[in-house]
């Protein structure tokens, strides 16, 4: 999130797509509810389903699932067309005037670069032109013909209501409502917020259809304002946290990026991550990249990351792919090139798609060691139950060793939530039975490894050897200890580079926060946009000062915030070019003459002079990107794709399937299927009285929710013939389930290019552990492919078909 | 300011006992004293308050843990009821229906309690002691990253990396838990580590 869940009180207008948060997310949006009751806020829903959320929508349009860039492109011609523009932000704060090179084009669905062979662009052409003086070239007259705004002009101009009521399936008069409302957003006193999740990640072009609606709060001046931003609800309790802390196979910690093979040594890595402003006295601030990357080195190996040994750059892996990421490891898992998998409170055989693909996958490890609190499908997946896991158990030479874990209720430490608030919180029970915390467990399993490796020896040992492990108890790291490592600490001591006799930080305190790091080794840091977390102040996640100065919902003093606890990211933005806020009654920062006050720690220099340091300070430009030139593989500009199983032809390219960049298994071809042969269209999604796979194990959750469904029209069981609350078969290319069918009308069948497409909605709660009855998940059907930059799998729009059914059979034996 | 705040200190002291004495010091009568010692005590009374967030989702609701015993005095603690944090910015004291019965995640009887070993080709798990468990996985893990690290590329390039044996990390997990699964994982140069954040 931009923002945080109690900012959501400040707006105006609430659009959530990509999203269900009534039902996902019930006590963050009860913020919407506080803004509908006393700011008179509209909450617009666009979904398939006329879900929870929709139902106390102020008005709701149905889409097609995988289609939101289409409405996204229609809703910013609109806004263009209309003059539905903050001028002065989109002027001034965005790169609507930066000029493109020649040589940038894009028709049929494509951008210039595309080469078919390798299914990827030569991105070379989505650039700047860059003057004499070394800076993008632009015209702030919005005249010349490749200037970012008449670039993206033209890009959607295909977007019509006509077009979107085509391609979408929502009627145009309610896209031109929707339209119209968001457009009421363009004034500097009125606010949009988006709120979305999974419903947008998980297409193989989830990235576009976010930045779809970044490039819409943009034009509209919503981003780093009050009641504005881009909200990413977001899953898991510590998902943000993991993500920040880079325990991903491309990141470092605090996106610090993992080397690649074409970064041989530290200062050919270095080399690319310059950061040079492309515009003059722009801050830039990644230029700071070497003193965060080299903290991070000393966090990891101490003493042994020396300048002579470029700070062990040597002990990174280096990637020869983009990413392992989950899939690719399946891929290679399932081809017998992986031996070994660790699940650490994760459920892959239930998260992942192709659940035959995975389960193959598993049965060709060596070992897989599972550490969790609970039973999960994933450590018994070589157990036979019936329909619901048709298994040869004899056959799976897999050894599986299951670790029991601690949860929360036992565990201590921070939690970062959507809001990027890192939370501390304590223990109140004793494990169960002969359950270790998680740290315990790593601790022990590092120990153990490292002492063999001291023993034997082995291939090449220094990185382990060496790894940076000084605990009270190496055993079991205390909380506090690591997150003093990941906050930071002077090595030696920190000296004012204006007087060297000036002791800022002595050797051995704690630094204060990211902004005290240096790149000479002399200070380390695990995470440097947790810095401040845990400084000499204490642990400031642990702090409980709920008072809310401004009354506008910021609580500056409860817990901390990354970076630099700082509660709404861009703020700068949130006012004009000489620092006035654009909504005094929604001020967060201010200019006062020489310096920026206000209730948030300012997201620029204390004393940048508004106007000349542009607010978003990451950005080499200043401003923020409507055009984002190759920094991502499907185009500087978001254009229509259809899902790589789709009901519908792409009406841009109808020979384009899927994202055209979108990596596939060659084996996973031949599992796409075809809407002649399944004619529905499929989704996944979750109900508010469940999480994931583990509230199955909880009583009270099995007994609100006892039982898989699939959920379908009026209209599509009449075609099928199926009564509500039988049993349904439904399938697609790569498996089957049965399920009740649970005929509603909260979903309708949609009118997609003259074509109608029924709607089918699978939630993903069941299994075959836990308190509930056994069932389903939706990933017995979906297919194996990734989002094209970043590879989450694309399972929010899939084909199936659907039969009437007798009920799954468990094992001879066992009735479920 | 980092003080675990005791807000029904009032109440904890009033067991019920306690009541059935100050009706009867109230002048009540033996039969309302009767009544009185049928009421079932208040199930909070005497219990370790604890501030903790709830595990699911990422609006990350303050929650008050109800336990008998006491961590961190080193005492067998149980937690016997959740409730909503009302001191809490965004919750304001609420849970939805997941968060309101987290009780039955922390007590579900198919909580783990035991290491376990599925030996190959069995249709079963055995309980282990962790030593065995724990020796077992830095074996295997060891002879695997022996076996397969990828030291140099055909170029001879220094590119270490274990491709072998992968990993998937737990974002219900603290900060602090996954910086020391970071420095691990990637320590040992294991590349396929993702968490949930990838799906």
């Amino acid at each position: 999130m931009t923002n945080s869940w109690t900012d959501i009180r400040n707006t105006d207008l609430v659009v959530v797509m990509g999203g269900n948060a009534a039902e996902a997310h019930p006590c963050g949006f009860k913020w919407v509810t506080e803004a509908k009751a006393h700011r008179g806020a509209k909450l617009i829903v666009i979904d398939p389903r006329y879900t929870r959320t929709a139902s106390v929508a102020d008005f709701y349009a149905p889409i097609r699932q995988g289609s939101d860039i289409a409405f996204l492109m229609g809703l910013i011609r609109y806004c263009i067309e209309n003059g539905k523009v903050q001028w002065e932000y989109a002027k001034a704060y965005t790169n609507a005037s930066f000029i493109v090179k020649e040589g940038f084009g894009y028709s049929d669905g494509l951008f210039s670069g595309y080469d078919p062979e390798k299914r990827d662009y030569d991105r070379s052409s989505w650039d700047y032109e860059i003057g004499e003086d070394g800076y993008a070239k632009v015209d702030p007259t919005l005249e010349h013909p490749r200037c970012v705004w008449n670039l993206l002009k033209r890009h959607v101009d295909f977007y019509t209501p006509e077009m979107v009521e085509r391609i979408c399936g929502t009627p145009k008069e309610k896209f031109l409502k929707v339209a119209q409302m968001i457009g009421e957003c363009s004034t500097a006193t009125r606010t949009m917020t988006s709120m979305y999740a999974l419903g947008w990640t998980q297409h193989s072009h989830g990235a576009q259809n976010i930045r779809g609606m970044a490039m819409l709060q943009l034009i509209l001046g919503n981003i780093g304002v009050r009641g504005g931003g881009m909200n990413a609800l977001r899953g898991h309790s510590n998902i943000q946290g993991l993500t920040d802390l880079g325990l991903m196979s491309h990141l470092l910690t605090g996106y610090l990026n993992m080397p690649t093979e074409a970064e041989p040594d530290f200062e050919t890595y270095m080399k690319s991550r310059q950061f040079k402003p492309l515009r003059p006295g722009q801050t830039s601030y990644w230029q700071n990249y070497r003193k965060f990357m080299v903290s991070f080195q000393k966090a990891m190996w101490g003493s042994a990351a020396t300048a002579e040994n470029n700070w062990c750059y040597d002990y990174l892996p280096k990637l020869d792919v983009p990413s392992y990421d989950v899939l690719r490891m399946f891929e290679m898992m399932n081809d017998g090139q992986v031996n070994g998998y660790i699940c650490q409170g994760f459920n892959p055989l239930l998260a992942f798609p192709n659940r035959a693909k995975l389960t193959s996958a598993l049965s060709k490890l060596k070992f897989l060691i599972t550490m969790d609190p609970l039973e999960t499908e994933t450590a018994r997946f070589w157990e036979n139950h019936g329909d619901f896991n048709p298994v040869d158990t004899a056959s799976i030479q897999t050894e599986v060793i299951q670790l029991p874990t601690v949860c929360f209720a036992e565990d201590e430490g921070s939690l970062t939530n959507s809001g990027r608030w890192l939370q501390w919180f304590w223990p109140a029970a004793t494990p169960p039975g002969e359950a270790k915390h998680d740290t315990r467990i790593m601790g022990e399993i590092f120990l153990r490894m490292r002492e063999l490796y001291r023993k034997e020896g082995g291939a090449f040992p220094d990185p382990i050897l060496n790894l940076s492990w000084e605990y009270h108890d190496p055993r079991e790291p205390e909380p506090a200890e690591l997150a003093k490592e990941i906050n930071g600490r002077a090595l030696t001591d920190l000296t004012d580079p204006a007087d060297p006799n000036k002791v800022l930080v002595p050797a051995g305190k704690q630094v204060l926060n990211f902004s005290q790091l240096r790149d000479d080794g002399s200070t380390m840091c695990g995470c440097w946009i947790y810095s401040g977390c845990f400084n000499e102040a204490g642990n400031n996640m642990a702090r409980r000062d709920n008072r809310d100065p401004g009354g506008l919902g910021t609580y500056p003093n409860w817990t901390w915030a990354w970076p630099l606890n700082r509660r709404t990211l861009y703020n700068a933005a949130s006012a004009d070019t000489q620092g006035r806020p654009w909504d005094p009654s929604r001020k967060i920062i201010e200019w006062d003459g020489s310096k920026w006050v206000g209730d948030d720690v300012p997201d620029i220099a204390p004393t940048a002079k508004p106007g000349q340091v542009l607010p978003f300070i990451m950005n080499p430009e200043g401003s923020a990107r409507l055009f984002s030139r190759g920094m991502m593989r499907d185009g500087p500009f978001p254009a229509h794709m259809e899902p790589f199983e789709s009901p519908v032809p792409n009406v841009l390219n109808p020979r384009m399937r899927g994202n055209p960049v979108a990596r596939i298994f060659r084996n996973d071809v031949a599992q796409f299927g075809n809407p002649d042969e399944f004619p529905f269209a499929a989704t996944s999604y979750r109900l508010t009285e469940h999480f994931h796979y583990w509230t199955k194990h909880n009583r009270v959750n099995a007994v609100l929710q006892p039982e898989f469904f699939v959920e379908i029209s009026e209209e599509l069981a009449k075609l099928r013939n199926v009564t509500n609350g039988g049993w349904v078969r439904v399938w697609s290319k790569r498996g089957e389930v049965k399920a009740r069918a649970l005929v509603t009308k909260r979903i309708r069948p949609l009118i997609c290019d003259g074509r109608t497409v029924h709607v089918v909605g699978i939630p993903l709660h069941w299994g075959f552990t836990g308190a509930a009855r056994k069932g389903f998940g939706p990933n017995s059907l979906t297919p194996f492919v990734g989002e094209a930059n970043i590879e989450t799998p694309a399972v929010k729009a899939f084909l199936v078909n659907l039969e009437p059914s007798t009920a799954p059979q468990d094992r001879p034996g066992v009735t479920s | 300011m980092n003080v675990q705040l005791s807000r029904r200190s009032l109440l904890k002291a009033a067991g019920a006992g306690v009541v059935v004495t100050s009706l009867g010091a109230l002048g009540f009568e033996a039969a309302e004293a009767a009544v009185a010692a049928h009421v079932r005590p208040f199930k909070l009374a005497n219990t370790t308050e604890t501030r903790n967030t709830c595990t699911y989702c990422s609006v990350a609701c303050g929650v008050i843990l109800y336990s008998r015993g006491d961590v961190r005095k080193g005492e067998r603690a149980e937690l016997i009821h959740v409730e909503g944090d009302a001191d809490h910015p965004t919750n304001l004291g609420t849970l939805c229906p997941k968060g309101a019965a987290l009780k039955d995640f922390v007590r579900a009887p198919t909580r783990l309690q035991y290491p376990m070993i599925r030996r190959p080709g069995s249709d079963r798990f055995e309980r282990v002691s962790w030593d065995v468990a724990l020796d077992r996985i830095a074996r295997l893990m060891k002879d695997d990253r022996d076996r397969n690290f990828i030291a140099r590329n055909a170029d001879g390039l220094a590119v270490n990396r274990w491709t072998s044996t992968g990993m998937l990390a737990a974002s219900a997990t603290t900060n602090e838990t996954a910086w020391a699964t970071f420095k691990v994982a990637k320590g040992l140069g294991i590349v396929g580590f993702d968490n949930q954040a990838r799906v």
